[in-house]
């Protein structure tokens, strides 16, 4: 093997992806080349970083220095300067950071960003900052130490104990006590159990078990070997979403290489534990992140739930007790372990101990993913980490737990985040999805954007569910065209309570959330709709126009050429004018509109709105 | 079963794969994904053909291909363009790229180009939140940010060849 100077990370999460990252790590590889250095450094993509709105993003080791929102250019650039010179590339570090330019000072990456320095990354400890397809360098940040430990010096109750005494609870929504089902599992007899990693992540705007699984693969085979030394199983699977074919792919690798070790397989670590790892792949049903809907589409069926109990951890898969956990349960396992539940404990609450990863999105700055220990209150998460609006604009609301939770009003942003303290609010912490909304966005329309998705997914085993969501979804979508009554708004409370009581699955069960939330806090948003003929967000098309303020146009002619319609009329250096029956409200006008001549207006001007 | 001529290849490697793993249990959703990688989708003789090759009804196979929505029973065009409507590319607006695609493509969403080109898929978080709202073209080409005037240049790019053509 050669000999490296250097590595060159790469964030080849989604964000970086989308942002060009693929030109930028050919940029590296070519000019690496050019100078003969590409066989003494490694140019290596890793999952999701954490800073997407700053992509593409690269970290130059064994310095650790960040760069942010690279160019092909600027990859140029960090070999022949940083590279080859040791010279630090002062444009393309994070902000903040430029005061320091040469390498003895070392500008270090993670500590000294804002972004990063609250931040408490035991989940995601080494994403980013290793190679995540090395098992070496997993190994040299004390990776399949801690199951060695468990194998060698640990009998399965004591580890069942550590894991019981963490505190841990389930990260992928419901948050039961992860040592309580193993300890169900171990006292099940049994000749064959099963362990199953849940990597279905299906709440659309979460990526974190992809990012630990692009980034950290190995950390998912460890915990899954030690939670099968736990509860007595010699299988594992790994349920993965199609989607995520990186993830795949670096997950097969590292249970080959963990095999090769000696990690996974017969007699491991020499005792008479022998374990091993299988992946299945999902094919794109939200439902079967559900765990006995899981099981099913393991087993090759249609994955529809089915009624608990008697619960995984007594029938599971194949019948066998088995005990199913999320990627970042998982992956908080090792350290855990090897540090012990105190330590564990110092982090988060007495009811929500350690960390939990959140996806920030929307309508904020810092978008991206952070650790965060529990209890931060959403104020410190939204505006100390997140940095706010992009635009300084208010922030009106935070939705958390996507499809199955709720919306929380900029008024309770002092909250704590913890499990019960969301519950409280009709919100849940669910997989870590916080989308930000600003006040341009419609309660009403988030709740049918939910609906819908609900929709879509329902299985279709229950009524409730698949007749009931449907009813929901017509209603809302009613209320957003300007049909809706007052009748329909009581309606729609009455409906959500009753799928809430009688679906069979969680989906079922959580699916009127996102409506009963919003009609909590945001009901007069409702009822503006139904009474006044007005959407306050100024987003649903029914309650709307554009219009031209013939005072500040010009007559530039810029929105009539951008109109697909022509609903535009005016001549050149004349007031231009909207025609609002041909008008189809896509709001491409107000964005090319230079001199702020063009705005919405509710309720609408035109007759052509039906009411 | 007669097989297509041209299908022969194809088939050959899909018996390959299924001699591979046929041992393991409930194997069927991993057979069908790879027919799906082979084929470009589940068309009813290859249904019927892995229902056979497993030894199960082809009511079964037939169940879960369209459980899921991951397996496409109808081709797909050449440039598949998925559309994220994720609650963050949602919240920044990709309902309106979604219409500015159908609409430019005059297409319904899953429903194939006159001329096989193009087909719109809806897609939900491409993990590319931070770029919202995001599109996808084929399994590469992402495109952050899109705003529905981007539209029309993304669609032309493909009509000479691809993105950077
Ligand atoms: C409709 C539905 C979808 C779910 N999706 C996921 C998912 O994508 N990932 C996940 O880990 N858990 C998901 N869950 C929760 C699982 O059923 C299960 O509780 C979890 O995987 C247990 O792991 P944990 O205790 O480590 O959180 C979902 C539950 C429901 C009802
Ligand atoms: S609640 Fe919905 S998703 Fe769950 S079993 Fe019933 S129909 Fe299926
Ligand atoms: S909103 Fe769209 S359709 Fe209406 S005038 Fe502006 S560009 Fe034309
Ligand atoms: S995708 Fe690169 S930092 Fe998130
Ligand atoms: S919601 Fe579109 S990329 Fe995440």
């Amino acid at each position: 093997m050669a000999l490296t100077t250097n590595t060159i990370l790469i964030c080849a999460g989604g964000g970086c992806i989308s942002a060009g990252e693929e030109s930028v790590k050919q940029a590296f590889e070519r000019k690496l080349k050019e100078f003969g250095l590409d066989t003494v450094v490694k140019v290596v993509e890793t999952g999701c970083m954490g800073a997407c709105s700053l992509g593409p993003l690269a970290v130059i080791y064994p310095d650790g220095v960040y760069y942010q929102k690279l160019t092909p250019k600027a990859a140029e650039k960090i070999v022949e300067e940083h590279i080859l010179k040791g010279r630090v590339v002062p444009e393309f570090l994070f902000e903040g950071e430029k005061e320091k330019l040469t390498l003895k000072e070392k500008p270090r990456g993670a500590e000294e960003i804002p972004f990063f320095a609250r931040q408490v990354k035991i989940a995601l400890r080494n994403v980013g900052i290793i190679d995540p397809m090395s098992i070496e360098e997993y190994i040299a940040r004390d990776g399949y130490f801690a199951l060695h430990k468990a194998l060698t010096q640990m009998t399965p109750e004591e580890v069942i104990k550590e894991i019981k005494e963490s505190g841990l609870r389930g990260r992928g929504g419901a948050g039961f006590p992860t040592g309580l089902k193993w300890e169900l599992a171990r006292q099940q007899q049994s000749d064959v159990k099963y362990m199953i990693c849940n990597a279905d992540e299906g709440d659309p705007g979460a990526f974190m078990d992809r990012s630990i699984l692009e980034g950290d693969p190995h950390s998912i085979v460890e915990a899954m070997t030690i939670a099968g030394y736990a509860i007595g199983a010699k299988q594992g699977f790994v349920y993965v979403r199609a989607e995520y074919p990186l993830a795949i792919e670096r997950l097969q690798k590292a249970i080959e290489d963990a095999h090769a070790y000696g990690f996974l397989g017969e007699n491991i670590f020499g005792t008479d534990f022998s374990f091993d790892i299988e992946i299945r792949i999902g094919a794109g049903a939200f439902v079967c992140g559900e765990e006995t809907a899981l099981m099913h589409s393991i087993e090759g069926k249609r994955g529809q739930p089915r009624v608990k109990p008697p619960f995984p951890v007594q029938k599971g898969l194949w019948g066998k007790p088995t005990v199913i956990n999320n990627v970042e349960t998982l992956a908080l396992v090792p350290p855990i372990i090897l540090r012990g539940a105190s330590w564990f404990r110092q982090f988060g609450t007495e009811k929500s101990p350690g960390t939990k990863v959140f996806a920030l999105a929307g309508k904020i700055k810092n978008t991206g993913l952070v650790e965060v220990p529990m209890g931060i209150t959403l104020r410190e998460l939204l505006y100390e980490i997140g940095g706010g609006h992009p635009q300084g604009k208010q922030i009106k609301a935070v939705q958390t737990g996507g499809p199955s939770g709720g919306v929380i009003p900029a008024e309770y942003f002092d909250t704590p985040v913890d499990y019960e303290s969301l519950g409280k609010l009709g919100a849940i912490m669910g997989s870590g999805g916080m989308i930000v909304l600003d006040e341009d966005d419609c309660m009403v329309d988030v709740a049918k954007f939910f609906l819908e998705f609900t929709v879509d997914e329902s299985c279709g085993k229950c009524t409730p569910c698949r007749e009931g969501t449907k009813v929901m979804y017509d209603i809302l979508d009613k209320i957003t065209k300007g049909e809706g009554t007052m009748e329909d708004i009581e309606k729609l409370e009455k409906l959500a309570l009753v799928i809430k009581d009688s679906s069979l699955c969680g989906l079922g069960q959580t699916a009127p959330n996102p409506v009963l939330s919003t009609l909590k806090y945001y009901r007069h948003e409702y009822e503006a709709h139904v009474k006044d003929g007005v959407c306050p967000a100024k987003r649903c098309k029914a309650f709307i126009s554009y219009v031209i303020d013939a005072e500040k146009c010009v007559g530039c002619t810029a929105c009539a050429r951008v109109c697909p319609t022509n609903a535009i009329h005016g001549e050149v250096r004349k007031v231009h004018e909207i025609d609002q029956d041909a008008c189809v409200r896509c709001g491409s006008c107000i964005e090319v509109c230079r001199f702020g001549a063009i705005s919405k207006v509710t309720p609408a001007v035109s007759s052509t709105v039906a009411k | 079963m007669a097989v297509c001529e041209t299908h022969k290849e194809l088939y050959k490697e899909l018996d390959e794969f299924i001699e591979k793993v046929k041992d393991k249990p409930g194997i069927l959703i991993a057979v069908l994904h790879k027919a799906q990688e082979i084929f470009g989708w589940l068309p009813q003789e290859v249904q019927e053909y892995i229902a056979e090759k497993l030894g199960l009804p082809v009511s079964e196979v037939h169940g879960v291909v369209t459980f899921y929505n991951f397996f496409a029973t109808k081709p797909k065009g050449k440039n598949q363009i998925k559309i994220c409507l994720g609650t963050a590319c949602y919240v920044k607006g990709a309902d309106r790229v979604m219409e500015r695609f159908l609409e430019e493509l005059g297409v319904q969403a899953e429903e194939v180009t006159p001329d096989g080109l193009f087909s719109v898929h809806p897609v939900r978080c491409l993990g590319a939140c931070s770029m919202a709202p995001v599109v996808l073209v084929g399994e590469k080409d992402f495109y952050g940010k899109v705003t529905p005037d981007m539209v029309s240049k993304i669609i032309a790019a493909y009509r000479r060849g691809g993105r950077n053509e």
